[in-house]
């Protein structure tokens, strides 16, 4: 690997059956058949970056379970997304917050106690070679592989490890709940009561689920169309609610196909599909339609997501002497590095 | 020609339906918009992709939004379509129909009503179209054959489909991406590669190319196979 040699190590220790290196994923192929892919949680991506200061870059994604890591140098940390257990030479070590990580130190990350998807990212990023301008492993694609106990990757280094800490404050999102649906193409193909039966419907997520999709389980009959389920294949975009031919509900994730032939109900808000893929098998999921007025309200790009999150982000607060002095001190001077993208 | 559907695909994206079943025609026009939409360079536009009779526009919701981009849409759907919509490449791809790369052209030829040779020159006399690319990276749908090739998928998968694979069903061909199953039934083989993650352009196809295929004996295909400095033995040449 060209320019690799200079870099900082990850090593891998051991590891969980489902971790793969993910970013943003690499969008812009869908007429060439190549799906975006990137992080199942696009938004646990753009927390690490705004807490670590940075541009979004890849990490590790850790489908239910992490693994055993050290790096070579001292870096700055973070984990977004499902909530792990997860200690550093045997102290805790926090969700949503920066933490320095020593040289040599054994970081350790277990189970997902809430969500599926947890995230590890570093100050530097993960530095492998890019494929089509993105890091992401895209396994129905054949870019990347699943990480194996025993692997290296470069990592860049970190300039800035003498920051002070900075955590970030987020809504819940492994707990299911509501989901908002917006109206797609197929939409109006699906009867009025099938459409209201659906909406009334309390949904579990199946065990069967990955990086391409989730399984939704439910009593009662499926939702099929009328009459032919030979619909023409079409575009799909993530967040879609394909329906298979027994009429069972599946919520298209980033590594879903780009074409389709199954009927599609709806298409989950961005906004709303971090519930989906953070949620655990046996959560409970509500869909509500919404109006594609409303729907078009939340629509919002990463970098204006990102700049929210930046303002969201707080230094740690170490002693109630330092609040007063902390506040007016870290917020007049701002807490992004400055290189937002 | 029907009037085309304008919905939503997502909050950054509108589709463009020109038919909701497959027609030649249907294919030719999203493929034509597809170009027009990207030639006219519209502000905001993230990506234009075809499937096969629709078109989807994306874009960046922070610089533009639905209202404006439906509105773009509906000016390039009233302008009179350009002349200059043909083929921009044509692939000469070779192909062996040999019992031992072809092992369903016989039950293919039976259900199509014509003879294994019949079957043979009928696919390689025809120019076939990239109507679209999908189901796996850079996998064209290749047609139309004449009407006489509806034939269906096969009810039983096959159970690994391989590697170059030259399948058929309902008027198509499918030149077969990975070792994947399929109800696609298997016809001739090619040693050539749609997707190759590696390469400087990863994908062979761009939807609209045309495609001719040409007809190798078994020990021609096995040559093929095994040289490192040829795609296949395919040829590409751009026509304008």
């Amino acid at each position: 690997m060209q320019g690799t040699a200079l870099m900082p190590t990850l090593t891998i220790h051991s590891i969980g059956p489902g971790v793969t290196v993910q970013d943003l994923g690499r969008p812009g192929w869908t007429a060439q058949g190549l799906s975006t892919g990137g992080a199942a949680d696009r938004l646990a991506i753009l927390e690490a970056a705004a807490l670590l200061g940075t541009p979004p870059q890849a990490g590790l994604e850790m489908m239910g379970f992490g693994g055993v890591f050290s790096t070579g140098t001292d870096t700055r940390i973070v984990l977004t997304g499902a909530h792990m257990q997860a200690t550093i030479d045997d102290s805790p070590a926090p969700h949503n917050t920066t933490i320095l990580l020593r040289a040599g130190q054994r970081l350790n990350i277990g189970g997902a106690k809430h969500g599926t998807f947890g995230y590890l990212s570093f100050a530097g990023g993960i530095q492998t070679d890019p494929v089509l301008e993105s890091r992401s492993t895209h396994l129905t694609a054949g870019i990347g592989a699943v990480l194996q106990a025993g692997n290296t990757l470069p990592i860049g280094a970190d300039s800035d490890t003498t920051s002070a800490p900075m955590r970030l404050t987020t809504d819940d999102r492994t707990t299911g709940g509501m989901i908002r649906v917006m109206p797609g193409p197929q939409t109006a193909f699906f009867s009025d009561t099938t459409k209201t039966t659906f909406a009334q419907t309390t949904f579990v997520r199946s065990p069967r689920g990955n990086r391409q999709g989730v399984r939704l389980d439910h009593h009662g009959a499926g939702f099929s169309l009328d009459g032919a389920l030979n619909i023409t294949s079409d575009l799909i975009v993530p967040g879609d609610i394909q329906m298979t031919g027994e009429g069972v509900p599946y919520v298209l994730l980033s590594e879903c196909q780009t074409i389709g032939g199954y009927p599609r109900i709806g298409t989950v808000l961005p906004a709303d599909l971090p519930k989906i893929a953070q949620a655990a098998p046996g959560t409970k999921l509500r869909f509500a339609f919404i109006s594609l007025a409303d729907a078009d309200t939340t629509a919002v790009s990463d970098t204006t997501l990102l700049a929210n999150l930046r303002k969201d982000c707080q230094p740690m607060i170490r002693d109630p002497h330092d609040i007063v002095d902390l506040l007016s001190y870290q917020l007049i001077s701002g807490v992004t590095a400055g290189n937002d993208p | 020609m029907t009037e085309p559907e304008i919905c939503p695909l997502g909050v950054d994206g509108v589709l463009v339906r020109f038919a909701r079943v497959l027609t030649d025609e249907a294919n030719s026009q999203a493929l034509s918009f597809r170009t027009q939409i990207m030639h006219a360079g519209l502000p905001g536009v993230t990506e234009v992709a075809s499937s096969l009779t629709s078109v989807r526009v994306g874009f960046d919701p922070q610089r533009t939004n639905r209202a404006e981009i439906t509105q773009h849409i509906v000016d390039l759907l009233e302008r009179p379509e350009k002349q200059d919509s043909g083929p921009r490449r044509l692939w000469r791809i070779p192909v062996a129909f040999g019992p031992n790369h072809a092992p369903q052209l016989v039950q293919a030829a039976e259900l199509a009503g014509v003879t294994q040779e019949e079957a043979v020159k009928e696919i390689t006399s025809q120019r076939v179209r990239v109507i679209a690319l999908g189901f796996a990276p850079g996998q064209p749908y290749l047609g139309m054959l004449p009407p006489h090739w509806d034939i269906p998928r096969q009810s039983e998968l096959t159970p690994q489909m391989p590697n170059g694979a030259l399948v058929v069903a309902v008027r198509q061909l499918i030149i077969f991406a990975a070792d994947a199953p399929t109800g696609w039934r298997h016809i001739g083989q090619t040693a050539f590669r749609v997707y190759q993650p590696d390469a400087p352009e990863p994908f062979a196809f761009n939807p609209g190319d045309t495609v001719e295929f040409c007809a190798v004996t078994d020990s021609e295909l096995t040559a093929l196979q095994n040289r490192t400095d040829t795609n296949g033995g395919a040829t590409c040449k751009v026509l304008r």
